[in-house]
């Protein structure tokens, strides 16, 4: 059910919000308030369901339904809300620690089992609530209590692991971009089946300037790409940039419009090209590349056993149970 | 001093008393993990049940699926206890053992008793054979001063011959052996072969050479004692006395188990979701309910705390939500326990012990797991845990448990093990209308604390007007806001013991009893050790003593009137398998000397074990 006029105001909670000042978690708070009121599903039909971490208090400061559970499990809790009660709108939501680390397993098996449910990972590459060691998404080199001379684990990339894992609708934003993220969102309810998407964020305690030059304003259109569907990967202050895919390398070059090439040469985004999606996920990891935000890949076929899913469990007649137990006498 | 024991037991019991006149003989399969033991093990005991017979198995099978062919690490076994008046137990020693190859003879042997009989399939028995098994020679030319008939068939040979003409190839024919071993067993055994041969037309339905060949062999073994006039030094019990009632029939541990599973559901109104990994011996449970037409729906998780977790997320979307493991995966699961007490949800953890620690060996029964279950969590976090007598107590005690869990809104552990879910065992099946239905807290319009129970109310997302947050944070008592307040957490960590201990207070039979209210001596048990302590106790009592046995199915919080019934007693045993777990519980809570008697080799208790080990308590001085 849907319910008309519905407002951001309307999914605020009495509790007081706690994060820090300044911290990323407020812009998503808002984003995430202003689509559930677009979406339009009355409060009591909607659970939130975390881990553990600063982006586990979320629930506390939404009017919806909320259980905030342990760390790494809540796809896994929210896979049992969503098998007992398939009507209820349900989003997960958990940082780089709950989602990437901790609970690993449980984001791969919710994503390849492709349950509806809507998964926000908060990535601040920062471990914040527990007073910041680096994380499984932290850059090489970083310097941590648990890490003094910079960590030198390689960063796990989340949407590449989420298209390994068979996700079939992968998103990605960021926290300061309230134009784009409650649209992203909107776009991740729609789709019927896992959706993650992944909120760059900032953590202005232990992590400030954690994507630095995708977080400022002033860096913010060179260091990224905005996907569209269908349309040409144009990018860049003065939208003077373009990404042309080679099916060579499989990856994308970046090309300057008007002197390489023009803008009809530049290749356009098709969100349901599995080959491309990956290399759209890894663009970024080198240097000078634009990290790619929006839907990056979606596939819009039922999942296996939709149907199956999504039919509500039934209590077990009486008249069943009788006979159940007659056929062992 | 008065003390009102609960003689109530759930089924025939009551009227099915233990008589002298009854007679019964124990037979055992014994051979390769991949010879068909359990099936032919599993016929028999049809067979006989279906004869009247009392029956209690006891599949005993290693943890290798197909241990190299001929090795006594790979040796399968099935025992069975059948006759004509109540059978408690599978049995202490074998009357006839059918030993498929020379490693089950000399992994067996000692299962078989003084004058009992040995059939040895011969055409396993020759060098290759002995070397398998790693003997230098045939083992049933000296193996000591123990006193058993050997009956020498080649049954390999005659399988073959049997099955011939059916041309299906030497691999499959070798594969009908168990079929003609089950044959002449129960020739040899005075049962009828019908029952089997109904089986294998309905198993073998859409295979028809298949069909054919075996029952070719069934036929043939069993024609091949009555052409050969083979005989037992033992009768075989008469069945036609049996004093079994109609109303009796078979069934296994787990059967029951996950009958009493969709019965809650049934009788809760409420669809159960069953959330688990496979474990052994816990996995059957998952089969049989993922088999289940309706009012079940099962969720095989990508791990143990992925299962509790989505039963814990399942159980706030008001479903009846389940989670079975063994031991290393009930460890596992601790955290999601914390939570759900936290939270305060109901939900139901099976752990199917085994015996540990760590993989330990997965395939047998030990009741180790009863201090993890009642301790082992993280700050305060009590459970209930309670734990099936028998086969057919493992449906009653799903439904009881379910009444604590939705009573006082909080995870019950039910103890099961590996003995009892694999054993099949008489019950009487209830008509659905005897089973009560199973109150969950009414919402009504109000959230509030229920004043009596404590326990705050099942509310879950999609009900308009109580939308909440919940979590494992401390939280306020009355309001559910997250709290860090010094009082209210002492209040709380007080109100979860406590809701608890009123709703065990509504425990239907808290313990099974038997025997006079004082006495000499008390045997206290719990789990599938029943039947074993039940036996010796009547035995001993037949013999003179003062005995009585008290069967624990609420281990925690302990039943109020425990230290009461014990002051009757001299002696307090407690008869487990483990270490004394729950003898030390006992001996701290109710500060009474009460006397372990333990074992741990993964097997049940053998009675003629357990009496002894009473009089050893009672008569110090014999040893």
């Amino acid at each position: 059910m849907t319910v008309p006029n519905l407002t951001a105001k309307d999914f605020e909670s009495a509790e007081e919000v706690r994060w820090c000042p300044g911290c990323g978690d407020y812009a998503i708070l808002k984003a995430v308030r202003s689509a559930l009121a677009t979406i339009g599903r009355p409060p009591h039909e909607v659970v939130f369901i975390s881990g553990i971490g600063c982006a586990a208090r979320f629930p506390y400061y939404l009017s919806t339904y909320g259980f905030h559970t342990i760390h790494g499990r809540a796809p896994a809790v929210a896979s049992g809300v969503k098998i007992a009660n398939p009507d209820l709108d349900v989003w997960v939501v958990g940082g780089d620690g709950d989602f990437l680390s901790i609970g690993g397993n449980h984001l791969i098996h919710v994503l390849r089992r492709n349950i509806n449910l809507n998964l926000l990972l908060f990535n601040n590459a920062i471990y914040g609530l527990t007073k910041g060691q680096y994380s499984p998404t932290s850059p090489i080199g970083t310097r941590s209590p648990s890490s003094p001379n910079g960590s030198i684990e390689q960063p796990l990339n989340a949407m590449k692991l989420a298209l390994g894992a068979g996700a079939s609708f992968i998103a990605r934003s960021v926290d300061t971009q309230q134009d784009h993220l409650p649209d992203i969102l909107i776009r991740a309810h729609t789709h019927k089946g896992a959706s993650l998407v992944e909120i760059l964020q900032n953590c202005i305690i232990y992590h400030d300037g954690a994507f630095g030059t995708i977080n400022e304003k002033s860096s913010f259109a060179d260091a990224s790409i905005q996907l569209r569907n269908g349309e040409a990967m144009i990018f860049g202050k003065n939208a003077d940039k373009g990404l042309i895919y080679s099916s060579d390398t499989g990856s994308f070059n970046i090309v300057e419009l008007g002197i390489d090439c023009g803008k009809d040469d530049v290749s356009r985004h098709d969100e349901t090209d599995l080959t491309r999606a990956f290399a759209l996920t890894m663009l970024g990891e080198r240097p000078g590349e634009p990290t790619a935000l929006g839907v990056i890949y979606t596939r819009s076929e039922a999942a296996n056993g939709t149907e199956h899913r999504n039919a509500p469990p039934k209590a077990m007649p009486k008249s069943m149970l009788a006979g159940l137990l007659k056929a062992k006498t | 001093m008065t003390v009102v024991i609960d003689r109530k037991v759930p089924t025939h019991r009551v009227s099915a008393e233990l008589s002298h006149e009854t007679e019964s003989t124990v037979v055992r399969f014994a051979g390769d993990s991949g010879d068909g033991i359990q099936l032919a093990g599993g016929q028999f005991a049809r067979a006989a049940s279906g004869s009247g017979a009392w029956i209690m198995t006891l599949p005993e099978y290693p943890a290798e699926i197909r241990a190299p062919v001929g090795t006594t690490f790979g040796v399968s076994a099935y025992q069975i206890q059948f006759g004509t008046g109540e059978v408690l137990t599978p049995g202490d020693e074998a009357d006839m053992l059918v030993a498929f190859n020379p490693a089950a003879f000399v992994t067996n042997l000692s299962f078989v008793k003084s004058g009992g009989t040995v059939i040895i399939d011969e055409g396993t028995f020759n060098k290759r054979g002995f070397s398998k098994a790693k003997l230098d020679d045939d083992p049933t030319l000296k193996f000591g001063d123990h006193d058993v008939r050997i009956i020498r068939v080649n049954i390999s040979k005659r399988t073959l011959e049997a099955v011939e003409s059916f041309g299906i190839g030497r691999k499959d024919s070798m594969r009908a052996r168990n079929f003609w071993a089950l044959g002449l067993a129960l020739w040899l055994n005075d049962q009828p072969i019908s029952a089997c041969e109904e089986w294998i037309a309905k198993r073998f339905s859409s295979e028809e050479t298949i069909r054919n060949a075996n029952t070719a062999a069934l036929k043939t073994g069993h024609s091949y004692g009555e052409t050969m006039e083979l005989a037992l030094p033992h009768t075989a019990p008469r069945l036609k006395q049996s004093n079994r009632p109609d109303k009796v029939s078979m069934i296994s541990g787990t059967d029951a188990m996950s009958l009493g599973i969709v019965a809650i559901g049934a009788l809760s109104k409420r669809p159960v979701i069953y959330c688990s990994y496979p474990i052994t011996p816990a996995s059957a449970l998952l089969h049989a309910l993922a088999h289940m037409p309706e009012g079940v729906k099962t969720f095989q998780a990508e791990d143990e705390i992925s299962a509790i977790s989505a039963a814990i997320g399942a159980s706030y979307a008001g479903a009846v939500s389940i989670s079975a493991s063994s031991g290393p995966g009930l460890a596992l699961k601790t955290e999601g326990l914390g939570l759900a007490v936290a939270a305060e949800l109901p939900l139901i953890v099976i752990d199917v012990q085994r015996a540990g620690p760590s993989t330990g060996m997965p395939t047998k029964p030990e009741q180790s797991d009863l201090d993890m279950a009642i301790f082992g969590r993280h700050g305060e976090a009590p459970v209930a845990v309670v734990a099936p007598a028998t086969c057919e107590d493992s449906f009653y005690i799903m439904m009881d448990a379910a009444r604590i869990a939705f009573r006082a809104m909080t995870p019950v552990i039910v103890l099961s093990d590996a003995f009892l879910a694999n054993a099949v065992s008489e019950w009487v099946a209830p008509s659905a209308d005897q089973l009560e239905d199973i109150d969950s807290p009414q919402l009504g319009d109000s959230a509030a604390r229920n004043d009596t129970t404590l326990a705050r109310k099942w509310v879950s997302p999609g009900m308009a007007g109580f939308e909440h947050r919940v979590g494992g944070i401390e939280k306020d008592r009355e309001s559910g806001n997250i709290s860090y307040d010094p009082d209210n957490h002492e209040a709380m960590v007080t109100l979860r013991a406590e809701k608890l201990t009123r709703a065990a207070a509504h425990f239907d039979r808290p313990f099974l009893f038997d025997g006079p209210n004082d006495g000499e001596i008390l045997v206290v048990g719990w789990g599938s050790t029943f039947g074993s302590i039940r036996q010796a106790v009547k035995d001993l009592r037949d013999d003179g003593t003062q005995i009585s046995h008290l069967h624990l199915r609420q281990l925690w919080p302990l039943p109020k009137t425990l230290k009461e019934t014990f002051n009757g007693f001299k002696h307090i045993v407690c008869a487990e398998l483990n270490s004394g777990q729950l003898a030390r519980i006992l001996r701290s809570e109710l500060l009474l000397n009460v006397v372990p008697i333990t074992q741990i080799n993964g097997r049940p208790f053998r009675i003629s074990w357990l009496k002894k080990s009473i009089n050893l308590v009672l008569f110090p001085e014999i040893t």
